[in-house]
């Protein structure tokens, strides 16, 4: 396809899409089946009338078996590509804040930006446990496009399963990201140095108190919402007022603890962080009380830590505070000058000082 | 957090900590070693890890970690018994969530979830109850544990299960009792502990009078205490002062919670449905007489042990593990042969490496403190 055509797809909309490449399907089924997994009509009227009419776009549109991306396109970003991938399982799929969908597009689109990169393409590949509703699943993916949308990428090829009852969790999805990352970007987990100042974005542990609250096992009625976000625009503020950062990650899995480790390991220096300026909610607080848990190792969905020189980390916080998404950002802590490499400490509120270690296995909640 | 942060006053606990110091330097100087105080309780083991409380003390005070993990004194064959009831066919084994992880001769419940048992983590046995309800055709397990803070809620959904009706659900029962643990404990040979933090959540239950042998033939002072990090301060200056008065009686410090004659409601519960074991197995202690309960005979209907075959293996620790040392305070943990090398939180070898109460789990994850540093030759190994 040239550029002129190109264009002039990209001008269509929807219905005048139907009259020139491609003919829409509409779902005939209420409920996903194997049918729809198995490569004839039903396939089609699965993509066509959920998966194409939810991202559009003139790459996705084509439905060439690859996502074609001009390199010239990509050049004008930067000169490194940056390439993701990350699959999402979540239980339950709908929660306070969010949806699997907005964490598939989330979720990749941080994996991208916290190493600088400007993202751009998303794939997404789905495996749907057969029985779904076809609403259901309409849902997830309006709220990937809508994501997207907002995040300024374009989902430009994918792939649909169809498995048996029992042989996946109502729905998995796969999002692999492309990105390119400017020339003066240089971030890593091993350039730390003594004296660097850890900032985060905002309160930690909502996204991992949301969800076991929202299984619904404790009973507890919470107004605990998950801070799923993208986070490419916070970050590109951040750089942009202290481009001598050296690290960026978003603190997902195993929360700001195993973040903060990965960077003590990988620098070999010590950190040490105060309890009394990390933000943690009430809600969230007291919710780990009853449970027994370390709000520490709790899941983020849209927490970063960034690692920042001493003298760019009163500029870099006011940037972050001065954004929707880092209202609620603080200095936590330091990188010590000597000190145990590898170690993670954290004076606590009480004034005693203990280790942050790695999580071992998964939290579990304690018996008394 | 409102009610909470109350407890957690860092300028209080300055002052409490200059008293500490001053009681605990003097009785320390007589004695020619520190004083040592024993926190039975893995509650508060956890509070004084997680607080970084034990790195906040004079040297002339050193806590000992006792037996109150009841998750660490689990015995293998045990687990085991337990495992093989959640494999069976027909079987859906519900318990709390930090018993998953122990591990088994051959695998812990965790495990054998992964390889298809269904396994459910249940934050109250009475939701294992309702399990029972929903899957008629299942036999409901519930394995229980834990010391008397746990052995009511267990009683009251046997009680509810007769009730109700409901016949599909029984009980795994692995409740122990304090009172012969730590009488076990001071009849220890070369057990030197000069007085003890009494259990919060087992006094709420039983009351302070349980422990008044202590003090009377035992004369080591005992103040029950709770489990925010200035509730444990409050209370090891509550044993110093007693120690430096040379007095030894039974001290409420966790008023707030703990009634003199303890719940009656949740004592009769108990009494209804358990009764005493001869003895009962320890992981690092051995056997202890009376220390563990059974359902009575006219809950045996409900007894997990009756309606399965289990297999009842006693299998001993590890050789080279020095629990029962490190349990009575004999050894830190860090002076055992095998902490940090082949006794990890990853692979525990033994008890005290399996929950995060355990004092050799707590000491290797949140471990470190400068006391720590200087004593402990494989720290180095460990940040490696």
């Amino acid at each position: 396809m040239n550029a002129s055509q190109e264009n002039t797809l990209a001008t269509l909309s929807g219905d005048a899409l139907e009259d020139t490449r491609i003919r829409r399907s509409k779902m005939q089924s209420p409920l996903i089946t194997l049918a729809h997994g198995g490569g004839g009509k039903a396939m089609r009227e699965l993509i066509d009338d959920v998966f194409i009419a939810a991202f559009s776009n003139p790459t996705l549109n084509t439905l060439e078996d690859q996502a074609r991306v001009p390199l010239t396109e990509l050049a004008r970003f930067g000169d490194r590509l940056a390439m993701t991938t990350d699959s999402y399982v979540v239980d339950p799929i709908f929660f306070p804040g969010g949806d699997i969908g907005k964490l598939a597009v989330c979720g990749t689109v941080n994996d991208l930006a916290v190493g600088g990169a400007t993202p751009l393409y998303l794939t997404c590949a789905v495996i749907i446990e057969e029985g779904m509703q076809v609403e259901t699943l309409r849902r997830i993916v309006g709220s990937m496009a809508e994501t997207a949308r907002a995040a300024g990428v374009s989902i430009v090829t994918g792939d649909t399963k169809i498995v048996g009852r029992g042989s996946c969790d109502k729905i998995f999805i796969n999002t692999a990201g492309v990105g390119v990352i400017r020339q003066d970007h240089q971030l890593g987990a091993n350039l730390a140095r003594p004296g660097d100042r850890i900032l985060v974005n905002g309160y930690l542990g909502d996204h991992g108190a949301t969800i076991l609250n929202a299984r619904g096992e404790m009973h507890l009625s919470s107004p605990i919402q998950s801070d799923c976000a993208a986070l490419h625009g916070l970050i590109s503020t951040l750089l942009a007022a202290a481009p001598g950062t050296r690290f960026i990650r978003d603190a997902t899995r195993g929360g700001i603890a195993s973040v903060l480790n990965e960077i003590a390991e990988a620098s070999a220096c010590a950190i040490e962080i105060h309890e009394a300026s990390t933000p943690i909610r009430q809600e969230v607080k007291g919710f780990c009380e009853i449970l027994g848990l370390d709000p520490l190792y709790l899941a983020n969905e849209g927490k970063l830590a960034a690692v920042v020189p001493e003298g760019e980390a009163e500029a870099a916080l006011q940037a972050l505070r001065g954004h929707p998404l880092g209202r609620e950002a603080a200095d936590i802590g330091a990188v010590l000058t000597g000190g145990r490499a590898g170690r993670v400490h954290m004076q606590t509120v009480f004034g005693g000082r203990r280790i942050v270690d790695m999580l071992i296995g998964e939290q579990l909640p304690r018996i008394c | 957090m409102k009610y909470v942060d109350e407890y957690r006053d860092p300028a209080k606990a300055k002052k409490l900590i200059k008293e500490i110091t001053r009681l605990a330097d003097g009785l320390a100087t007589q004695r020619g070693r520190p004083v040592y105080i024993m926190e039975v309780c893995g509650g508060h083991t956890h509070s004084i890890f997680r607080y970084g409380i034990e790195n906040m003390l004079p040297p002339s005070v050193e806590l000992i970690h006792g037996p109150g993990c009841p998750v660490c004194v689990l015995p293998i064959g045990r687990v085991d018994d337990c495992v093989a009831i959640a494999e069976h066919p027909n079987a859906i084994m519900t318990t709390f969530g930090d018993a998953m992880r122990v591990p088994g001769s051959k695998r812990s419940l965790l495990q054998a979830k992964s390889l298809g048992a269904d396994v459910r983590m249940v934050y109250s046995p009475l939701d294992a109850l309702k399990i029972a309800r929903s899957n008629p055709d299942k036999e409901v397990v519930f394995f229980g544990l834990g010391f008397e803070t746990t052995m009511p809620s267990t009683a009251l959904t046997v009680l509810k299960a007769e009730a109700d009706g409901i016949r599909n659900f029984s009980l795994f029962c692995n409740h122990i009792t304090i009172i012969p643990t730590i009488k076990a404990v001071l009849d220890s040979e070369g057990f030197q502990v000069d007085g003890f933090l009494g259990p919060g959540h087992v006094s709420m239950v039983i009351g302070t009078r349980p422990y008044d042998f202590i003090a009377e033939y035992y004369r080591r002072p005992v103040v029950i205490a709770g489990f925010e990090p200035l509730d444990i301060l409050q209370s090891l200056w509550m044993v110093l002062k007693q120690l430096d008065e040379a007095d030894a009686r039974i001290e409420n410090q966790y008023s707030r919670i703990v009634p003199t004659d303890g719940n009656r409601a949740a004592l009769q519960a108990i009494s209804r449905v358990f009764e005493l074991r001869p003895f009962f197995e320890w992981r690092g202690l051995g056997s202890i007489d009376h220390s563990g309960v059974q359902l009575n005979a006219r809950y045996a209907a409900y007894d997990a042990e009756k309606k399965f075959s289990v297999p009842a293996v006693a299998i001993a620790d590890p050789k080279s593990c020095q629990c029962g040392e490190v349990l009575k305070g004999v050894i830190k943990p860090w002076q055992c042969k095998v902490y940090g090398k082949a006794c990890t939180p990853q692979t525990p070898m033994g008890a005290l490496m399996v929950s995060s109460e355990g004092a050799c789990a707590a000491y290797y994850q949140y471990g470190g403190d400068p006391r720590v540093t200087v004593d402990n030759p494989l720290a180095g190994e460990r940040a490696a």
